[in-house]
């Protein structure tokens, strides 16, 4: 038990820090940087979950193709990449900390009160529930219309990008 | 373990995404603020699919990751025409609008 307890607690120290470098990185290469790290440590907790389809769902899709993107996005529109300064933050720092910290607070004082003392049982049977097969009889038993549909979207996110970005 | 433990790393994580959004002016990361809010909902619905023993939750989050790419695709299609109309990805010189 310990030592998911000390896995998770590396994971959320290194993804809560490479999150904040995310947000106020002043190199945009280094936040899709600090952003594979913190995708990466969601795959990892995934897998402590034992939800191993989704983790590795989460690396092919996330660090393998959204990241891709990002860097391609950053070079396209020649974002500062050596650090110039404040050119990246607009100025409203101050207010979007205080809303930030109201949330968290909020969030927290929620999660405390409705969930405080719930524990997650890890056993056999949650790791046979997370296996590949039982999530692909739940997507085509269960789901099988919002899957349909979210193939249909991402069509229509596919054909829609590439009309946005053609040069007429 | 602790189901707080998790439910408390994806509200911090979704909490720093809401300050990326809102102090960031750059539009790639704006996006990659927004993506940082899509994974603390991930992380959630994962630890909330361990909690009740139901795979549900584990379908929503391949849903969830489903549209945060197609929301990047079109995201950053945006990103690049407002590049290449205004010559600048900051999102704060947009006010065309502005009366």
């Amino acid at each position: 038990m310990w030592e998911q307890q000390v896995a998770f607690w590396l994971f959320a120290v290194a993804m809560g820090g490479a999150a904040i470098g995310v947000v106020r990185s002043r190199n945009v290469v280094h936040a899709a940087l600090f952003l594979v790290v913190v995708l990466a440590g969601a795959a990892a907790q995934y897998i402590l979950l034992a939800a191993e389809f989704v983790a590795w769902v989460q690396v092919l899709i996330y660090i393998g193709a959204v990241v891709i993107l990002f860097l391609f996005g950053v070079m396209l529109t020649r974002a500062p990449m050596r650090g110039e300064g404040e050119t990246l933050d607009n100025d409203q720092r101050w207010g979007a900390i205080v809303a930030a910290l109201f949330i968290l607070g909020v969030l927290v004082a929620l999660f405390v009160d409705a969930f405080g003392g719930k524990k997650i049982h890890f056993s056999n049977a949650l790791v046979s529930l997370g296996r590949t097969s039982s999530v692909g009889q739940d997507i085509f038993r269960v789901f099988v219309v919002p899957f349909e549909i979210v193939s249909m979207l991402l069509l229509a996110a596919l054909v829609g990008a590439v009309v946005l970005a053609r040069k007429d | 373990m602790q189901l707080n433990e998790f439910l408390i790393l994806s509200a911090f994580l979704f909490c720093t995404g809401i300050y990326g959004v809102l102090a960031r002016r750059n539009g790639v990361l704006v996006l990659m603020s927004v993506e940082l809010m899509l994974n603390a909902v991930n992380i959630n619905l994962i630890a909330f699919s361990a909690f009740t023993k139901n795979i549900s939750g584990q379908v929503f989050a391949l849903f969830v990751i489903t549209i945060a790419a197609a929301e990047v695709g079109v995201g950053l299609a945006i990103v690049l025409l407002i590049y290449r109309n205004l010559r600048s990805p900051n999102l704060d010189e947009i006010d065309q609008l502005k009366g």
